[in-house]
């Protein structure tokens, strides 16, 4: 069956199982000697054969792999600069090669814009010719049907004509959802069925939306943004550019996406694991309760948790961290206060031993720069440094480390909050100096170093008393079993994203596993009956069936077809006739 | 002695182990059976042409027998394929197989109790349900196919074995709460739905195995007469073999693809994005394009058959890969093994 004789075939690429096979000597296939347009049409029909999609699948696995490898910038930046570190020789050899970006990469990029070139080379004719299919009649009934699938006779119903017996088929046919046609050869009437276009249509479908979810992360990419911001604890974060701590825009991103609403931490509330000895501290449960206030709007209360982002105003915030923030006062040797906020520590481990810089640029003598470790629930180690032991505030302690000199922010360039950048600047107390770190619970003030000032680690419990100076705090055993709980402030860390194209994609997805299920699971095929004439004179009536394409259940429909329209066979022909029909 | 529901747990695994392993042993029987009645098929039928020697009544079930008889002729004289009959050992095989199966879903049920949550968190878990599913898949197969595919139980209950007592003498961790990360019901979802691909694809897997040796004792048998007769004789032919393959493997692949699917809205709902090519999220694509393209080899001319069953075992070793290696070595945000 050529394509042309056979319009209900799907148009497949040359080499799919079910295309005809090239004739030896065809022209195209075989020596393509047809000038520039006949070389271009063999090179497109070659991309858009199976054989190259094939390839280019495989391809595209094949080339997926070195990202899991080697670390990527895109997830992992910080695991690169490890990397480089680690492998100086090696590290500038696969950055040659765009190992570090391969999903970006030109090679990955071109071995799945061929596979898409090649897929809407292919998807482009199909689906012009399934449309005609759609409309064409069921084909002419094979002349003899004993060599297909699932061939089987039944002896012509008493007191029926074989007319009257193919018509009543193509009735039968007809409401389990087949197309039908009359044929009549050599006066033998027949009837031609097909049926499962929905297979081609979910075929389609599925490869449209695959291109459909290329396009629409393209763009998504394109105009949306990511940004991160820290909030502390009673902290509000307008949602400008400027606001944010990092933000990366999308190609075509202009700063007029951006509806500046008003973003409130009211509280973090975070739960460990209490009792489950194999799990004490362990993150049961975070929850930011934010209040959320737009333009003009009444402020509302709503929560971000792991797992349940917030959706407002057109952006996605996501929880993904969170910390302690304490609150640092420092004063000079006035008595003026020359700094104070609460300052968000980064935490280190599970138990969120957490570091922290401070840094007083004005009001005192030189700059200064405080290095600080904070412990949740401070435990000493044998070697008599200091872990945390708890991730929530059961003895919460805060060591710094002060410096005096440059901070190094004057010049311009722009310095992390939570680095400091000691070359520039003299230790004063702490490490090899000599001079015992400070050392503050929540409430407590301390001396500077070289009579700078005071520090203080203020108490943000509410109702708490003032602080007081770290050597005056004579109850040392009281402190120790103080409820903490509420005295240092928590940071969440949001993400926050605009992502216009998500819900394309995921409708594209939707299509995607529809498409596939139809697909896969719709048989698609042709069943003849035909009354054909024995030379005694002698009507029986015959069935058959042709599969298009993988069709497990094919010779059971047949017969159980037959066994609906013209009752069951004798027991002897039929011996394996389950009772299922799948039409 | 008071036992905890975990250490109960602990009990029916290890007790499973020692079911499977002999249904394990029961299987390989009747495959060294196979082989002695295909060799014997061969000495009876030089002995005496005429007679249609071992009760011609082919290994299929009782559905399948009397309509086999033709067909298994048929085959006989084609590629010399040896119809055989009933085996006390494979009926063991199963026997065992079912009771291994009730154990370890006692021990999954069991530990998900003593959890206080789906018993799918960490690698022992993730191994100790993925085994479980292969299991079941392969049972459920049994009941609902025609075609009898007993003969895969050495397979299974040897891949299972070994990946449970893997799990369990090198996974274990004692039950622990979940993570807020984890706390989802794409948890629930997306990785049971992964396991049951796992489970399909491990079937497919074997079935691919099976159609290659079975298709080079065609050729061979095809060409010289005198081939050699082991059990593979016993079994369905090639092309009978590729299409339960790829069945079950298409079955595998749409299941995967919403595992890919879920696990995108997980992750847009847990790390603010669908799509990070994370080292887990890399290889779930490599498995999916590696099984699409399995799938558009069946449908190439010159595809079909052993090179498609090469691209289905390729799948497979990047499945176990994914799970194992990649689970256990690679870093990345997916850094659930608990271990
Ligand atoms: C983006 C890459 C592609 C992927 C992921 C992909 C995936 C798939 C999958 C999963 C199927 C089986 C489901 C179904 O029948 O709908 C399939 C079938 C098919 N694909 Fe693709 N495909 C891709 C590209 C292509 C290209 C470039 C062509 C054309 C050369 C093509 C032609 C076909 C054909 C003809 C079938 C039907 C096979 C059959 O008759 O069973 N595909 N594809």
């Amino acid at each position: 069956m050529s394509p042309q004789s056979d319009p209900g075939a799907p148009s497949r690429p040359a080499d799919h199982i079910d295309s005809t096979e090239p004739e030896a000597g065809d022209a195209s296939i075989a020596q393509p000697k047809l000038g520039f347009v006949g070389w271009l049409r063999f090179g497109w029909r070659q991309l858009t054969s199976m054989r190259t999609a094939l390839l280019l699948l495989l391809l595209l696995a094949i080339a997926a792999v070195p990202g899991s490898l080697v670390p990527q910038r895109s997830s992992d930046p910080n695991g690169v600069t490890q990397y480089f570190d680690k492998n100086p020789e090696l590290a500038p050899i696969l950055d040659g090669f765009q190992m570090f970006d391969v999903y970006t990469s030109a090679w990955f990029s071109a071995i799945y814009l061929l596979l898409f070139v090649s897929l809407i080379g292919c998807i482009i004719p199909r689906t012009k010719h399934h449309f005609e299919a759609l409309r064409a009649r069921p084909p002419r009934t094979p002349v003899r049907l004993s060599r297909l699938a699932g061939h089987t006779e039944r002896a012509l119903p008493e007191g029926e004509t074989a007319a009257a017996a193919i018509d009543s088929a193509a009735k039968q046919l007809r409401q389990s959802g087949y197309r039908v046609e009359r044929y009549e050869l050599r006066g033998e009437p027949s009837v031609s069925a097909e049926r499962g276009y929905l297979r081609e249509t979910g075929n389609l479908v599925f490869h449209t939306a695959l291109v459909g979810v290329l396009v629409a992360v393209g763009f998504g990419g394109g105009f949306g943004f990511s940004g991160q911001r820290v909030i502390v604890e009673g902290q509000t974060f307008v949602n400008t550019l400027a606001a944010y701590d990092s933000f990366n825009p999308g190609r075509f991103f202009t700063d007029t996406r951006l509806t500046p609403y008003g973003l409130t931490l009211e509280n973090l509330d975070a739960v460990y694991e209490t009792r489950n000895q194999d799990a004490i501290g362990q993150p049961i449960d975070f929850t930011a309760h934010v209040t959320v206030q737009g333009q003009g709007g009444d402020p509302e209360d709503r929560t971000v948790k792991v797992n349940e982002p917030l959706y407002t105003h057109g952006t996605d915030v996501y929880l993904l961290g969170n910390g302690y923030a304490p609150t640092i006062t420092v004063k000079n040797a006035d008595g003026e206060v020359v700094f104070t906020d609460a300052v968000p520590f980064l935490p280190q481990d599970a138990n969120l031993t957490s570091i922290g810089v401070v840094k007083v640029t004005d009001g005192m003598p030189e700059q200064l720069g405080m290095l600080g470790f904070f412990y949740p629930t401070q435990h000493e180690l044998t070697s008599g440094a200091y872990t945390s032991s708890y991730p929530d505030l059961i003895l919460p302690v805060l060591t710094l480390n002060v410096y005096a000199g440059d901070l190094g922010i004057d010049e311009g360039t722009p310095t992390s909050v939570y680095t400091l950048d000691p070359s520039t600047m003299e230790q004063l107390n702490g490490g090899k100096t000599g001079v015992d770190s400070i050392e503050l619970k929540p409430g407590q003030t301390a001396e500077l170093p070289n009579g700078l000032g005071t520090v203080t680690f203020e108490d943000v419990t509410p109702g708490a008393a003032p602080a007081v100076d770290v050597d005056d705090d004579a109850d040392a055993a009281a402190s120790e079993s103080r409820n903490y709980s509420q005295s240092v402030s928590r940071f969440a860390s949001f993400d926050i994203h605009h992502d216009p194209t998500q819900m394309w994609v995921l409708a594209f997805a939707a299509l995607i596993l529809g498409g596939l299920l139809v697909s896969l699971f719709v048989p698609r095929r042709r069943m003849w009956v035909k009354a054909v004439s024995k030379p005694d004179g002698s009507v029986v009536l015959e069935y058959a069936a042709l599969a298009r394409g993988d069709d497990p259940g094919l010779e059971d429909a047949v017969t159980g077809f037959a066994d609906k329209h013209a009752g069951p066979a004798d027991a002897d022909e039929t011996a394996d006739a389950p009772e299922k029909s799948s039409t | 002695m008071q036992l905890t529901l975990d250490e109960i747990s602990i009990l029916c695994v290890y007790s499973a182990m020692v079911v499977y392993a002999i249904a394990f042993i029961a299987f390989s029987i009747d495959l060294a059976r196979r082989s002695a009645a295909a060799t014997a098929a061969t000495d009876a039928a030089a002995r005496v042409e005429a007679k249609e020697a071992v009760g011609v009544g082919a290994s299929g079930g009782p559905s399948s027998a009397v309509a086999a008889k033709p067909a298994a002729s048929l085959r006989q004289a084609q590629d010399g394929a040896v119809a055989y009959g009933r085996s006390p050992s494979l009926r063991v095989g199963v026997a065992m197989t079912v009771l291994a199966w009730i154990l370890h879903l006692s021990a999954t049920v069991l530990r998900g109790l003593a959890a206080g949550r789906v018993p799918w968190a960490n690698m022992y878990e993730f191994a100790l349900t993925g085994t479980l599913i292969i299991t079941t898949v392969f049972l459920v197969v049994l009941v609902v196919s025609k075609q009898d595919l007993r003969f895969l139980g050495t397979f299974i209950t040897g891949l299972v074995l070994v990946l449970l007592g893997v799990a369990a003498l090198n996974f274990y961790v004692s039950p622990i709460p979940l993570p807020p990360a984890l706390q989802s019901v794409w948890l629930v979802i997306h990785v049971f739905v992964a396991s049951a691909s796992v489970g399909l694809f491990a079937l497919g897997f074997a079935l691919s195995v099976v159609q290659l040796m079975q298709a080079r004792r065609e050729s061979i048998a095809a060409t010289a007469k005198a081939a050699k007769l082991t059990f593979l004789a016993t079994l369905p032919d090639s092309v009978t073999l590729e299409n339960l393959a790829y069945r079950i493997n298409i079955i595998g692949f749409i299941m995967w693809t919403f595992t890919l699917m879920a696990g995108s809205i997980w992750a847009e709902k847990a790390w603010g994005r669908y799509w990070g090519w994370d080292t887990k999220e890399v290889w779930t694509f490599i498995i999916w394009v590696v099984y699409a393209g399995y799938i558009h080899a069946r449908a190439t001319r010159g595809w079909r058959g052993s090179r498609s069953a090469w691209l289905a075992i390729i799948g497979f070793s990047t499945v176990l890969f994914n799970f194992t290696v990649v689970n256990l070595f690679f870093k990345g945000l997916h850094a659930y093994s608990g271990l």
